[in-house]
């Protein structure tokens, strides 16, 4: 139980950063008309930043967190289940920022005009109209993402967090007997990416209504 | 009313728009003709600066516009604008789209709003619409719609980009017949289109526009009759032949 508490957990926390991340690389990428310089910079950060989560695999990424990050700032005590939250948050903001981006884009730029000339500002018109529609594409990849965070968690155990996969391994150590363990293992998250899936379907029929009516 | 003195603007290094120097008075009815790839679109847009021009000055009601400082949000509320492709906002109903504007900036209270997208629907007669979504309307309804929806802002002047290029041939004569109406009380427009008889019939003065200048300006019976232009006299050739 512990595990399964574990996995969700770092899943969970994991995708809440990278939404705050994600949302904020975003914005940052889609400010528009960016001749000035600070704007720039923050560009090339947020690229750089992306290339960098998305090239390398997050086992590294995990243990560079662990063993070479944080100590190195001091905070060689932190606990192994909130490295692994921040390691996975950190990976998960580099997707969720192209996928907020890529929501955003998808809608037809002639609603910003619209908005624009009827005297709304930026703002105004990002929240009210492109906003709640780009959040109907945005919300099932948030979903995948989620469903990916769950899998890719599996590998936590490398820097001795107790997930879902570890636990069924211990079972497996403890018990000499591996077969039924890890089938069991691939049946529990099965079951869970079935759940998310089933749950995720039901909010895009929720949010299609207005395309029907 | 909106005048322009010198804008230029280039996309990608290409001269869209070559030193327009055009005034519009209030009242007129200014019909912007021209083949494709002339900029009259770029012209249009201009004059909101949804196009910002590189060079030149845009005034409207005895104030430069493309100048730090101005409040732009302000100044796009009394300029209309009605588009090729419609752009209602296709998650809200029919009168979220009427009032949006109004209740968000804070010019009306919702009720308030309500009465008047109640009233601008029935004008057009689709009073039954008012709480469907865009999805359900036809193409000529979501054009009226989308006039409706910048009139509800009681602006000063009008703009059109080529309010009916994307519609079914039948649906054309219900947009055009709102067009004319509102010619008809009184309202400044600007209107990019591809309607002659529209610009014969309604315009009181007609640009023809090519390669990003301004190559003919005059009152519909001598644009039609009697153009100056070579390039005018081919385009009229051309499109004055499609209609008969």
């Amino acid at each position: 139980m512990v595990g399964l508490q574990n996995t969700l957990l770092i899943s969970v926390a994991a995708l809440a950063i990278g939404l705050i991340i994600g949302t904020l690389m975003a914005t940052i990428k889609l400010i528009p008309s960016s001749e000035k310089l600070p704007v720039k910079v923050l560009k090339k950060i947020v690229d750089a930043y992306v290339a960098l989560f998305r090239g390398t695999p997050i086992v590294v990424q995990l243990l560079i967190m662990y063993f070479v990050a944080l100590p190195l700032i001091g905070l060689a005590r932190v606990p192994p289940l909130i490295v692994a939250m921040i390691a996975f948050g950190l990976n998960s903001g580099a997707y969720v920022s192209e996928m907020v981006r890529g929501g955003i884009l998808s809608v037809d730029k002639g609603q910003m005009e619209a908005g624009r000339t009827l005297g709304l500002t930026y703002v105004q018109t990002m929240k009210l109209i492109i906003l709640p529609q780009a959040i109907k594409n945005i919300v099932p990849m948030i979903g995948n993402e989620f469903i990916a965070l769950i899998k890719e968690t599996s590998v936590v155990s490398f820097i001795a967090v107790i997930d879902l996969t570890k636990a069924f391994k211990q079972i497996g150590d403890a018990t000499y007997e591996y077969i039924i363990p890890y089938l069991m293992l691939a049946l529990c998250y099965l079951i869970l990416v079935l759940g998310i899936t089933y749950l995720l379907r039901l909010v895009e029929r929720r949010m299609r209504r207005s395309d029907r009516d | 009313m909106i005048e322009t003195k010198g804008i230029s603007k280039s996309f990608a290094g290409k001269l869209v728009l070559d030193d327009i120097s055009v005034k519009v008075e209030k009242g007129e009815k200014v019909v912007i003709v021209g083949p494709s790839g002339s900029g009259k679109s770029t012209f249009l847009r201009c004059l909101n600066l949804l196009e910002v021009p590189d060079k030149g000055e845009v005034w409207f009601e005895g104030q430069q516009t493309n100048r730090p400082g101005v409040n732009i949000n302000e100044v796009r509320r009394k300029m209309g604008m009605v588009f090729q492709s419609f752009n209602l906002f296709p998650h809200l109903t029919v009168m979220k789209n009427l009032t949006l504007a109004l209740t968000t900036l804070g010019l009306k209270p919702e009720e308030e709003a309500q009465e008047i997208a109640h009233g601008l629907l029935k004008k057009i007669g689709l009073s039954e619409k008012a709480y469907q979504y865009p999805s359900k309307l036809s193409g000529g309804q979501k054009q009226r719609v989308a006039i409706i929806r910048a009139l509800a802002l009681n602006p000063d002047v009008m703009l059109f980009d080529e309010p009916t290029s994307s519609l079914d041939p039948e649906m054309v004569e219900e947009v055009l017949k709102v067009m004319k109406e509102l010619a008809e009380e009184g309202m400044t427009m600007v209107v990019v289109t591809h309607e002659m008889g529209f610009a014969k019939s309604v315009g009181t003065r007609i640009l023809f526009m090519d390669e990003g200048k301004i190559k003919e300006n005059a009152p519909p019976e001598q644009f039609f009759n009697d153009p100056q232009n070579d390039r005018l006299k081919e385009f009229l050739s051309k499109v004055l032949v499609k209609i008969v």
